[in-house]
């Protein structure tokens, strides 16, 4: 079981920064949100590992699940979302105003060329 | 319980959407709206520093939760400066910006208060997970100033400023899973006194989230090897929204001070102030970095954009030494820092817009209006932000200097220090002759396109070097005030105490 979890989430993180590496915003955004499904599945663990168990803790000795990391992951999923939906937007005005979909910042020579076209 | 503690998140809280939703389309109505919203966090500011002065950490538990259960808000003579530097800047850059900026793009005014409010949060948080929360705030409104006024370069810079703090972003997730993992908690009181409890085989987990934390601070506070988004960012963004987010490298130099200072300070065992070591050389390689960039940098906003790099490595080295003298020495030199670069932004912006067909490019121009009052202008900022006499980057390098004098390698600080000032010079003494005398050989004068107002913006300006001569002439009693801050961040115990055991709080 934590072999499986742990070779998830490194498994999602490489991905994930093999893609953000890339130069075109597509695939950054997809790596941004691999790595951050990563995050919050490693997050989520945090808590241990406890599979069937109730997250009340009536007795400490009792089997439980802790439900702090519960609590703070589904803060980060809501905040991934919204992220992930601003930095989209982003990319598709970046795309619309500059005629291509990569990442790097405009040089001097192809600012010249935009302006001729 | 003291709720003037929440007011500067509520407040803004209530006023963005307000602007958002009801004056979208008056655009004076969200003018007086929005500059009255930063008066009153202006005097919320100056309230809670009245109450910080005498010494106790208040807090502030949010629906009446006791810590470390609930959240915690807390106040303290630090938390106190910050708040009211927020206000002042954010007064300064909007009185600025109400002149025309602020039409050349919409929700100007929503997302600048969203902006306070995050700022204002990250400094008054208690706990670990909230300082994320309100990062993600601030961020979250400031990827929306950084592209305010559209055009095909600054939404590049834009997708890269937002990229960089994304991954940032779940550094920090990754950070607080692995502290929370070792500890059980995130609230910053309870965790200083269980980093000491740490059993030994756990010990390399948490620190490696204590780096990490430090790695996203760093990014926050564009420290090497994590600067490369701030030169293209600043560089990019709109001249006030430049001059804002000068703040928002002082939101991570604040969090290494707080965090380092409370949690891995003296009382940590094995890891204390293990911070100096990492992020000692890294402070000096960005602050040698950025004033070479001022002397290369082959336009305005990259050369402000250098300068403020290496103001922010002038800062950590102050910073890094995590004595008391050092770090009342790095709270002058923040407040110095964020009200003279954000001066010097706004000048850049003032100069542009006065020069259709050059904008922000280091080369010889015809003459620009109101040329006088901007030169000088320009001139008083940049003997500020270089550390010339008389102004106050002189008082706080001479105070940094005299700070480090008691750490190892004192002599290479030195040196490092005094030897950029003098690049910072060569550098910004070049770009003004450029700018201010060879214009003044060519022919003619440069017309404005449209209506540029002078009246408010000279005063926003003036504003900002007024206080910054205020700095200089009131170092003294400024100085007494910091070192009485740096002499409570140095007793973490009554920090602690006064979050866990609050006085008067029966606990079961």
């Amino acid at each position: 079981m934590e072999f499986m979890v742990a070779s998830g989430v490194a498994a999602m993180t490489a991905a994930g920064i093999y893609l953000i590496l890339n130069l075109r915003t597509f695939t950054v955004v997809v790596g941004l949100a691999l790595v951050t499904y990563a995050t919050n599945l490693f997050l989520f663990t945090t808590g241990r590992l406890a599979v069937n168990q109730p997250d009340i803790i009536s007795s400490l000795d009792a089997p439980h699940t802790d439900p702090i990391p519960q609590a703070l992951v589904l803060t980060a999923i809501v905040i991934s979302f919204a992220m992930t939906a601003i930095i989209l937007v982003m990319a598709v005005r970046g795309y619309f105003e500059s005629g291509d979909d990569h990442v790097d910042l405009l040089g001097p020579e192809e600012e010249v060329a935009r302006e001729r076209r | 319980m003291n709720h003037w503690l929440i007011m500067p998140i509520l407040f803004p809280a209530v006023v963005a959407p307000l602007l958002a939703l009801a004056v979208r389309k008056d655009i004076l109505l969200a003018r007086v709206f929005s500059v009255g919203s930063t008066v009153c966090l202006l005097l919320f500011g100056l309230l809670l520093m009245g109450m910080a002065s005498d010494g106790t950490t208040r807090t502030y538990s949010l629906g009446n939760w006791p810590s470390p259960f609930g959240i915690v808000l807390v106040l303290d003579r630090l938390t106190a400066i910050m708040l009211v530097l927020t206000a002042v800047l954010g007064l300064c850059v909007l009185l600025y910006s109400i002149t025309g900026c602020d039409r050349r793009g919409e929700h100007f005014h929503p997302l600048f208060q969203f902006q306070l409010m995050g700022l204002n949060g990250a400094f008054l948080t208690g706990d670990l997970f909230n300082l994320f929360v309100f990062f993600e705030i601030l961020l979250i409104a400031s990827y929306g100033l950084m592209v305010h006024g559209g055009g095909a370069a600054r939404m590049r810079a834009g997708i890269q400023y937002v990229v960089i703090n994304l991954i940032g972003s779940s550094i920090f997730l990754l950070a607080m899973g692995l502290i929370y993992g070792v500890t059980g908690t995130l609230n910053m009181a309870d965790l200083a006194e269980k980093v000491p409890q740490t059993v030994k085989g756990d010990e390399a987990l948490l620190y490696t989230g204590a780096v990490m934390l430090l790695v996203v601070f760093g990014l926050k506070s564009a420290i090497v090897p994590f600067q490369f988004w701030l030169p293209g960012t600043y560089a990019n963004a709109a001249g006030p929204v430049a001059a804002l987010f000068s703040i928002m490298t002082k939101v991570g130099a604040y969090s290494i001070i707080r965090v380092f200072t409370l949690m891995f300070g003296e009382t940590a065992g094995t890891g204390a102030w293990f911070a100096t070591s990492w992020l000692m050389p890294a402070a000096m390689i960005t602050m040698v970095l950025g004033m070479i960039g001022v002397v290369a940098a082959r336009s305005l906003g990259q050369q402000a954009s250098f300068a403020a790099l290496g103001s922010m490595g002038t800062l950590l080295i102050a910073v890094a030494g995590f004595t008391a003298a050092t770090e009342s020495a790095a709270l002058y030199y923040m407040i110095h820092s964020t009200l003279g670069i954000a001066a010097l932004f706004l000048i850049i912006d003032a100069v542009v817009i006065r020069r259709p067909g050059f904008g922000d490019e280091l080369a010889p121009s015809p003459k620009i209006a109101n040329v006088g009052l901007i030169g000088s202008m320009f001139f008083l900022a940049v003997i500020a932000v270089i550390g010339m006499p008389p102004l106050s980057g002189f008082v706080g390098k001479l105070l940094i200097l005299d700070a480090v004098k008691s750490l190892y390698g004192w002599g290479l600080i030195w040196a490092l220090i005094l030897s950029t000032s003098l690049l910072g010079l060569i550098g910004f003494a070049s770009s003004g002759s450029i700018l201010f005398w060879k214009s003044g050989q060519a022919k003619g004068e440069l017309q404005p396109i449209g209506p540029t107002p002078t009246a408010l913006p000279m005063v926003a300006i003036g504003l900002l070097l007024v206080l910054l001569i205020f700095l200089t002439g009131a170092a003294g009693p400024v100085t007494a005030f910091l070192d009485a801050t740096a002499a409570q961040l140095f007793e973490p115990h009554q920090y602690i105490e006064a979050v866990l055991r609050p006085v008067g709080v029966v606990t079961k």
